[in-house]
């Protein structure tokens, strides 16, 4: 691959699989998963059910899941509302201010591809993928609270099968677009690239 | 007091700067000439009898196929005291429309002219701080007006719409991962 | 500053020859505290703030482009999204105005629907207020409780229309969907909680706290001639001591047959116009419209069922004019500017919205304030990103 030789961890993807560095995996995997502390990122409207869902009813903390305010206190960012293009330097920045390992859920029709505002919207932003690689889409407009747990779930699977002190594949199922060389840090789903 | 009343008294005190009127129920206005404004303004605040205090929405308006091709800029007006509503409007032509600020009078008109500018591009000669206030400072046009066409991108950031996430699947090209596609061997399995 | 002491004694570590700077800091577009993706850039003095300047825009989603491609019937779902937190007061506003336009009278049975989904959605809206505002004040059970009642409130409005958030409910000429059987008195229900339990505990333990109070209660003081001048509206005029209520002045759905009051800023603990006399008109507004429900919710067991999609035309078209009409919102007067030109997309939509006005004001009343006052000053505005943008 082009480009100089990533810096890797002392231990970090260095291991071929086996059982005690899987199970060494899957114990990482398990309290990174409980523990997801988001950057609340809210919007516009999505931001009103992000909230509903931290509230009493439709409680997250009970999943480990706690809002932040500052992008770098948190583990995943999401993206709730309507990205514009005024906006979306920003979206870039607060994300590159998260620390590693990092996750991204874009919530609502707006996030995902634009939403309502797709069609006639010059300011929209029409997916918010658009300027960073995003590993959850929640459709709806807004998705209820259910919805945002459902996909915070299976974010946690996700984080589930990663893989810290094994080395990475070339060709894990359907993430071919992960790479040796370290520049894909998480595996992203092949999505518009 | 009602609309024709106050029109009269404006056209009392204005005459021909007054060029205009139509006073059905519905919603009443004045055309006022453009350099008129600012004093006619400043009369219907101070005024005792009109004491038309608040503006209650300073908006902007392209007619490119009337006759004769205009923008006009509509001044809803409210007065606290008597309460009563009354419009003016100023009638500007399609380039380079300008028009007198009217922060002085009434507070909110130095955001609301701001947004004119933004979305329209008339340009309020005398404002304090005519930039933008929606769009970012490097967008280039006015996209309210009628004759406005999206650019390509803004920044490297599509504008035009793109394709939608099913238009894209339907033509061949794979959206995503599968939604239990995470692990290899052990594939969930939606139960049916 | 001065370095002699009540003895004359003079340091010479002192401050004459110090020199301080001010220092341009930056709230955010991302701020938990700023209700929506605002930024405003704060020249300050140490903690004291010099000058404000808000930037926005950063929600700017193109409603009234929208508008102008779409087709009556379709700008509501958009309307919707302008002001989410109160989005039945929104699409009421460009209903009404579209009504108005047309000339289409709604039946006694729709007016009062209206009027019971407008007034429970200001009751979801202040609940939503005041408890961010309690939030950045620093108290985040008030929050937890509020939203306990504005889910019971968002299921009334769910089992409805099928909506939590966005309902697309108030259509021109008509609603979308009817009141479902036992609506009532599920409704009736909700307010007897409310006024029991949550909003006796709200008044004791926020409202009266002394701590909230001696943080709010001198801060952020606007006039009534600045707040006219800037076109304030809504709870933001009323803490200020204006009495004015459009539901009262102009009254539109039925409004005038209701037995309300005003609620306005009384200075009980400090001047009017302050933060605390704007949260405490949003707070008794909550106790008001719980008796407008009552009142409703009465003549609708006494008015027939009328088919709620009686009036609402096959294809919207309004003649040829224009027409400026104004309701009262949540968070102030919205004002719809409808220019229509006889065909079925409209020819222009300007909307007024009342948090645009109320930003306006802000730089004006955040000099000389402390940094975390200034929180409390955009709280005590309540602001919506989306109204402010559309």
């Amino acid at each position: 691959m082009s480009g100089p030789e990533p810096v890797r961890g002392l231990i970090q993807n260095r291991f071929e699989d086996g059982l005690i560095v899987t199970s060494a995996d899957q114990l990482i995997n398990w309290s990174r998963k409980n523990s997801i502390w988001f950057m609340q990122f809210g919007l516009a409207c999505c931001a009103i059910e992000m909230m509903a869902t931290g509230a009493s009813r439709y409680d997250t903390e009970r999943f480990g899941i706690m809002p932040r305010g500052s992008p770098r206190q948190a583990d995943l960012m999401i993206v709730a509302g309507t990205a514009t293009l005024k906006m979306a330097t920003r979206i870039k920045r607060l994300y590159e201010q998260m620390a590693e390992p990092k996750y991204v859920l874009s919530m609502g029709s707006c996030a995902n591809n634009g939403g309502p505002y797709w069609r006639y919207g010059y300011h929209v932003l029409k997916g918010v993928d658009e300027v960073i690689p995003v590993d959850i889409y929640v459709p709806g407009c807004p998705p209820r609270p259910e919805a945002l747990l459902y996909g915070l779930l299976k974010l946690q699977e996700k984080i589930q099968e990663d893989r810290v002190l094994r080395k990475r594949g070339l060709t894990v199922g359907s993430l071919a677009g992960a790479t040796l060389d370290g520049s894909a840090d998480m595996p992203r789903p092949a999505g518009k690239r | 007091m009602d609309a024709a009343a106050i029109h009269a008294a404006l056209v009392q005190r204005f005459g021909e700067r007054i060029t205009g009127a139509s006073l059905d129920a519905g919603s009443p206005f004045a055309i006022v000439a453009t350099d008129a404004i600012a004093e006619v303004a400043a009369f219907c605040k101070v005024d005792p009898a009109l004491a038309l205090d608040n503006l209650m929405c300073l908006s902007a308006v392209d007619y490119p196929k009337e006759t004769p091709p205009r923008m006009e800029v509509v001044y809803h007006l409210f007065s606290y005291r008597h309460l009563h509503t009354f419009a003016l409007k100023v009638q500007l032509p399609r380039e380079s429309p300008a028009v007198p600020t009217l922060e002085g009078v009434w507070g909110v008109a130095n955001w609301h002219e701001r947004e004119a500018w933004d979305l329209f591009g008339i340009l309020f000669t005398g404002h304090s701080d005519m930039r933008r206030i929606l769009l970012p400072d490097d967008w280039e046009g006015h996209p309210l007006r009628k004759d406005w066409q999206d650019p390509e991108y803004y920044n490297g950031l599509h504008v035009k719409p793109t394709p939608q996430m099913m238009e894209r699947a339907l033509a061949g090209e794979t959206i995503g991962v599968g939604p239990f596609d995470f692990t290899p061997e052990n594939k969930h399995v939606e139960e049916p | 500053m001065s370095a002699a002491s009540p003895t004359g004694f003079v340091s010479d570590w002192d401050q004459d020859g110090l020199d301080t700077d001010e220092m341009v800091v930056n709230m955010g577009p991302q701020h938990p505290a700023t209700h929506g993706v605002l930024r405003v850039e704060l020249r300050t003095d140490g903690e004291v703030v010099r000058a404000a300047r808000p930037h926005i825009g950063y929600l700017h989603r193109c409603f009234e482009k929208h508008c102008e491609n779409v087709d009556y019937p379709g700008v509501m779902p958009y309307a919707d999204r302008m002001d989410y937190c109160a989005a039945m007061g929104n699409t009421l506003g460009f209903a009404l105005t579209v009504e108005k336009l047309c000339g289409i009278e709604v039946s006694p049975y729709v007016q009062t629907v209206r009027v019971i989904m407008a007034e429970l959605q200001r009751i979801a809206s202040h609940t939503i207020a005041v408890g961010t505002y309690t939030m950045d004040i620093g108290a985040f059970t008030p929050f937890l409780h509020l939203i306990r009642d504005r889910e019971k409130i968002l299921d009334l409005f769910e089992w409805t229309c099928g909506a939590r958030l966005l309902y697309n409910y108030n259509w021109v000429g008509g609603v979308s969907h009817d009141l479902p059987d036992g609506f009532i008195r599920a409704t009736r229900d909700f307010l007897r909680e409310f006024e029991t339990v949550t909003f006796p505990e709200l008044l004791d333990l926020i409202i009266h706290n002394r701590i909230f109070v001696r943080r709010l209660s001198h801060v952020g003081v606007c006039s009534p001639e600045l707040a006219i001048s800037y076109d304030l509206t809504g709870p933001n005029l009323r803490g200020s001591g204006i009495a004015r209520d459009l539901r009262k002045d102009f009254p539109y759905s039925g409004y005038e047959s209701y037995d309300f009051d005003v609620c306005v800023g009384t200075g009980q603990y400090g001047p009017k116009g302050s933060c605390f006399e704007r949260n405490w008109v949003r707070v008794v507004e909550m106790r008001e419209s719980a008796k407008i429900l009552h009142q409703a919710l009465d003549r609708l067991e006494k008015t027939e069922k009328a088919d709620v999609h009686e009036k609402v035309p096959k294809r919207v078209k309004p003649p040829k004019g224009e027409i400026y009409f104004r309701s009262e919102a949540p968070r102030g007067q919205l004002g719809y500017y409808l220019v229509s030109d006889g065909n079925i997309n409209p020819y222009r939509v300007k909307v007024k919205s009342p948090c645009f006005t109320a930003m306006s004001v802000f730089h004006h009343l955040a000099k000389g304030m402390l940094i975390a006052d200034v929180i409390a000053l955009i709280g005590s505005l309540d602001i919506v990103l989306g109204e402010i943008d559309r």
